[in-house]
């Protein structure tokens, strides 16, 4: 009984990671510039494998309890990809906007963009070498 | 000494997760969960590391040993920026089917000190709703955030309010890192 519980957990917790998965592709699709798809790519990709960390996690909780240490390698192992996705989702998009703001890329529609005005290493040299 | 001790405990502590389960029915020269080979060649390599890397994983003081910090980062973790994770992703969708956007890139000056703590507000920034950190100053460490749906209010003051943005994070994330 118990465990046909956990199996429908599991099952619960693969739909909702899946489900934000394919709303971060849409977002893809949908978006007009890279800014907007990097929105979607992130948030969604990294909200969704929590969920689906978290279903393989409940899994080897499970064989684990039951008597099989194989499962522990599944929760651990898990756990730390878990941490690294939570770590590097954002901060490689942070470098992809950062990359695609300096090779002049503008965001579509903007209605505000402050980050123009501030003096990239590379200009300031520029200016100097004209000087 | 104390960045050698550490930094070697931290380089075990990872390479006791990762060989989990190594341990052998077959031969009786186990620690419980890992066999007793695991655990040598793990302590040589952490201390390797310890020596090599000392300087690079501790920079100047050490207060994130300061067990406090660590569960006020748990609670945060859980409650706060878990909650603003899935705001965030609903406010995704609803931008997804519907197409209504406003963008624009706005500067915030949360008046962070430490690496730490603009990286950590950095990443929740852009994991939370609408918001994305495009560059940071580093002399002020002043931080550049695209903004996907621009409120009108909050550009009546340059530069633009922090609370618009990060909500309560900056407050938590100083007591986390400051």
């Amino acid at each position: 009984m118990l465990n046909q519980l956990i199996d429908i957990v599991i099952y619960i917790l693969l739909a909702i990671g899946v489900f934000f998965n394919i709303l971060a592709g849409i977002g893809l699709l949908r978006f007009p510039d890279v800014y907007t798809r990097l929105h979607a790519g992130t948030k969604c990709t990294t909200f969704g494998s929590i969920f689906l960390c978290g279903s393989v996690i409940l899994y080897g909780l499970r064989m684990w309890i039951l008597g099989n240490v194989d499962g522990s390698i599944w929760v651990i192992h898990t756990g730390i990809a878990l941490v690294a996705i939570l770590l590097t989702n954002p901060t490689g998009a942070h470098a992809l906007a950062r990359a695609a703001h300096r090779s002049g890329v503008k965001p579509v529609g903007a209605v505000i963009d402050e980050l123009e005005n501030k003096p990239t290493k590379k200009s300031a040299n520029k200016m100097e070498a004209k000087k | 000494m104390v960045a050698f001790v550490v930094t070697a405990l931290v380089c075990f502590i990872t390479y006791l997760l990762l060989t989990i389960g190594s341990a052998n029915n077959a031969s009786f020269l186990n620690l419980w969960m890992w066999s007793i080979e695991e655990i040598i060649f793990g302590l040589v390599l952490s201390i390797l590391v310890g020596i090599v890397a000392r300087k690079v994983f501790i920079k100047k003081s050490l207060r994130m040993l300061n067990p406090v910090r660590w569960l006020k980062f748990i609670g945060y973790m859980i409650g706060p920026f878990f909650i603003g994770m899935a705001k965030a992703n609903f406010d995704v969708a609803y931008r997804v089917i519907t197409g209504k956007i406003n963008p624009g890139i706005v500067k915030i000056s949360p008046n962070l000190k430490t690496d730490l703590g603009v990286t950590m507000l950095a990443n929740s920034i852009t994991l939370t709703p609408g918001t994305l950190t495009v560059d940071i100053d580093e002399n002020t460490n002043d931080l550049y955030i695209h903004w996907i749906n621009v409120k009108k209010e909050a550009l009546d003051k340059m530069p633009v309010d922090c609370k618009f943005i990060c909500g309560k994070f900056d407050k938590h994330v100083r007591g986390i890192a400051e």
